[in-house]
Formats: structure tokens, C-alpha cells, sequence
């Protein structure tokens, strides 16, 4: 027992060791640098994507956050290390850029995204009278006061005159991320989530909301002044715009400018 | 029901479900000999060690309604458990078990079995055993397992955050509603719900540390 505690504790000091020469390690090494991107979560799958094809063809890595819009834009009022903010709306990026805590002049509206109803059970003919009938227990939507796609989604229930009806089967995930998740799982047997998301092998079923239920969901980048003087993250916004991002964009769904 | 009421009701629930479930395990595990105990007790601790992000995915697949427990509850006629009051309560369980379990158990192995064995002797009773014996010499711990589950349930966020929905009125709790008003920049409505909750915490710890005298100290380490 004794030699089994003191054996412990030699493991526990070799590797407390063993770590300190690997901390400088995580640091990126001098020339490639790493952008700090924030991103909305409905991006989040296009930009897996799109940061493979960046890091390949520039060197530069990129260290990607991902959340509801307003989550990130309060935590780049804050102080947040971010370069770079995709954002799943236009507010944010112009609010921010009012506060001087973006770059004047770099605002891109990158992608309009599209709402969609969807359901992870197959077969459903979902629309209009889904929302109705009524018949379903949760209505997933993402945070309405910070994710634009849970604003899209209320606005699209008012428009259909539902919103009152279904306000008491709302659940709201903290992003889309988490409202995808809450569909996804079963948990929750409808949800409006971003087409971005269900990518080409999704299963269920789904209705795209029609645009004009809503206020569009364009989606502009900005360059934060924290990237300010970073060159490769001003090579990640030029790339963002670029012919190869833009069909990548287009493959998850996305309507292009 | 405002945030800070469904909290103080989700915490009361589930510390009496603690109470109620935790008691008699506590007591086996302080009793019992078997193979099994070390095994439990791992159980029982693994809370303590998990973030609450890994209970509350597990529950959202368990309790989803096509998931096991959730259809099985729904066959027995009860409503969805995801997104619900009922639901947190269950999570809650799980997640301040080893709150109460282990003061529990450490102030029932404390009583030890002198007093019992003397006890039966004199011709008690199991039941009676149990109350005028061991309840009044663990009363400590059970004192300390009551106040230790209450305040851990109120101070939850995680697993409510993968599993309420933020549902005003039945799954937004006081954590819940302080994370949103913080992400929505609404930081007056932030700190007053913040304070609240740091008054009234230290409210109740006041309580238990002046009313009860020595014996009721917080004297709880985790094993």
C-alpha cells in the first residue's frame, strides 16, 4: 500500500513533467498563424468544410467558436479574442462595427441562409397544417433574443398566425446548434432549424420555410478589431467570398450573392 | 412561476426523492458486506466527477419519447418527460445523489453497530432501531445530506441546460434565466436574479451554521 501511494506519486510527478515541455507545443509555431473565428452555429457545418480547403490552401489553421449570434457578439463586446465573426445575421456585425469593436469598411454579407421545419421521423408531410393541427408535444426553436434563426422561426409562427397556439410547446435551445440537437434526438418532434444544417444525407422529413414568411437571414462576416492587423485573417474573409468557398456555401444550402 | 420559484420547488422535490431513495441505499451501503457494495458506491459517486453535460445527454436520449425510459413512462401513462418539471427532477436526482447518499452513509457507518446489537438485545425492534437509534445519532448527516442536495440542485445548470428547453415557467430555472439575461446583454435583470441567489445561498448556509449549534456543522468531505 505504502509503495503503491509513493509509486503514485513518482507517476504523478513524471507526468506533471512530462507535460511542461509539451505546453509550448500548443502554441502555434512562428510564420502559420492560427485565426480565431467565431462562428453561429447554423455555420458551423458549412465551415468544417470550408476550413479544411482555407488551411490547405493558405498554411494559416483556424481555431473555430461556435454559438448563437448574440451569444458571440456579447462575448466580443466582452473582450472575446475573436478575428473573425460569421454571423447568421446583419445586426450584430453592424452593431459591432458602430461600437469600433469591428473593422469599418469590412462588413460581407457572405450567404442568406434558409429556415427549415423539420422533423427527424421520415415520411411526414410537414407544412403549413403541421403547425395547425397542433398535434406534437415540443416545438423546438433556437433562443429567439439571441439566435437569428429562433427570430426567423418566430416571425415565420406570427406570420402564420400560429405563434399564440404553439407558444406553450416551444422549447428553445440555447443556439440552432442545440435546437438541431433537441430534433435530432428525438426529443422534441418538430423543429425549425437552418438547412445548413441537415446537409445532403439527412434523414426525416422537412419543410423549407418560405422566405417571405420572415425577415431575410443574410449572413455577414466582419473582421473584428482584434484581427485587425492579422493578414491571415483577412485572407480568411477574401476566401469566404471567393468562387470555391461560394460553392461550398451553395452545396450546404445556402443562397450565394 | 418565476424563475426563482420553479428553482426553490425543483430543489425541494428533489431533495425529498433524495431523501426518500438515499436513505435506505445510504443504509445498505453502510450495513452491507457484499461484492456489490464497491461497485454502488462508484455509482453513486460518478456525479461527482462527470460534467453535467454527459448526464444530460444521456437523459435526453433516455428520456426522449422514443427513447427507453421515456416510452416506458408514456406506456405507464405519464406525460413527456424532456422539457418538463418531471423530467428535471429526474436529472436532478442523479446529479445530487452523491450529495446525499454520501453524508448518509458516512453518519450511519459512524453509529456503528454496538448500539444497534445492544438495542436488539433489549428486544427492539428493526424499525424502532432505526428511529430512536440511528436517526438521532446521524441526525448530523442527515442534516448535512438535506442542506447539501438542496443547494446543489439550486446551484444546477448543465444538465438543466441539455434538458429543460428554457421553458418559461416550468423548465427555466434560476440558472437558466440568469445564462440567457447574460447572453442577451440584459445585465440588470442578470444581477438581480444573481443577487438574489447569492443572498439567499448564503441565507440558508447562515441558517444551518448559527441555528443548529456544533452539531449541525457542515462537516462533509467527499470520500
Amino acid at each position: 500500500m505504502v509503495a503503491n501511494r509513493a509509486l503514485a506519486r513518482v507517476a504523478v510527478a513524471a507526468a506533471c513533467l512530462a507535460a511542461v515541455p509539451a505546453l509550448p507545443g500548443g502554441v502555434a509555431p512562428a510564420g502559420a498563424t492560427t485565426v480565431q473565428v467565431a462562428a453561429a452555429a447554423s455555420v458551423e457545418p458549412a465551415l468544417r468544410e470550408l476550413a479544411t480547403d482555407f488551411e490547405r490552401a493558405s498554411g494559416h489553421r483556424l481555431a473555430v467558436s461556435s454559438g448563437s449570434t448574440g451569444k458571440l457578439a456579447a462575448q466580443v463586446a466582452q473582450g472575446a479574442p475573436f478575428a473573425v465573426l460569421l454571423a447568421a445575421d446583419a445586426e450584430h456585425p453592424e452593431a459591432l462595427e458602430k461600437q469600433g469593436l469591428a473593422v469599418a469598411g469590412t462588413r460581407v454579407t457572405f450567404a442568406r441562409g434558409r429556415l427549415v421545419l423539420w422533423s427527424a421521423q421520415p415520411g411526414l408531410s410537414l407544412g403549413p397544417e403541421t403547425l395547425r393541427a397542433g398535434r406534437f408535444a415540443h416545438l423546438a426553436i433556437a433562443d429567439p433574443d439571441v439566435a437569428p434563426y429562433g427570430a426567423a422561426a418566430v416571425a415565420a409562427l406570427r406570420r402564420l398566425g400560429v405563434y399564440e397556439a404553439v407558444a406553450p410547446k416551444l422549447v428553445r435551445g440555447e443556439s440552432v446548434g442545440q435546437t438541431f440537437a433537441f430534433v435530432k434526438s428525438g426529443a422534441a418532434e418538430l423543429g425549425f432549424v437552418a438547412l445548413s444544417q441537415l446537409g445532403a444525407a439527412a434523414v426525416g422529413s422537412r419543410w423549407p420555410v418560405p422566405e417571405e414568411l420572415h425577415p431575410p437571414l443574410l449572413h455577414q462576416a466582419v473582421l473584428l478589431a482584434k484581427g485587425k492587423d492579422d493578414p491571415a485573417a483577412r485572407a480568411f474573409l477574401a476566401f469566404l467570398v471567393s468562387e470555391p468557398a461560394r460553392a461550398v456555401l451553395r452545396h450546404f444550402g445556402y443562397t450565394v450573392p | 412561476m418565476s424563475p426563482l420559484l420553479l428553482t426553490l420547488r425543483l430543489a425541494a422535490t428533489t431533495t425529498a426523492c433524495l431523501l426518500l431513495l438515499g436513505t435506505p441505499l445510504a443504509w445498505w451501503l453502510a450495513r452491507t458486506r457484499s461484492p456489490a457494495k464497491a461497485p454502488l458506491e462508484a455509482l453513486v459517486a460518478l456525479p461527482l466527477v462527470l460534467p453535467p453535460t454527459v448526464l444530460g445527454f444521456y437523459l435526453l436520449l433516455l428520456l426522449a419519447p422514443r427513447g427507453p425510459v421515456g416510452r416506458l413512462w408514456s406506456e405507464l401513462g405519464g406525460g413527456p418527460l424532456v422539457f418538463s418539471f418531471a423530467g428535471l427532477v429526474v436529472g436532478s436526482v442523479l446529479y445530487s445523489l452523491p450529495f446525499v447518499v454520501q453524508p448518509l452513509q458516512a453518519s450511519f457507518e459512524a453509529v456503528g453497530s454496538g448500539p444497534l446489537e445492544a438495542a436488539a438485545t433489549l428486544g427492539a425492534g428493526p424499525l424502532d432501531r432505526f428511529m430512536s437509534i440511528v436517526v438521532p445519532l446521524a441526525r448530523r448527516g442527515v442534516l448535512t445530506a438535506t442542506v447539501l442536495g438542496f443547494a446543489h440542485t439550486v446551484g444546477e445548470f448543465g444538465v438543466v441546460l441539455m434538458l429543460g428547453g428554457n421553458i418559461p415557467g416550468r423548465t427555466r430555472v434560476v440558472s437558466i434565466a440568469i445564462y440567457d439575461r447574460v447572453e442577451s446583454l440584459d445585465y440588470a435583470a442578470a444581477h438581480r436574479l444573481s443577487l438574489l441567489l447569492v443572498a439567499f445561498s448564503f441565507l440558508v448556509l447562515l441558517l444551518v451554521y448559527a441555528g443548529g449549534g456544533a452539531g449541525s456543522r457542515l462537516r462533509w468531505r467527499p470520500r
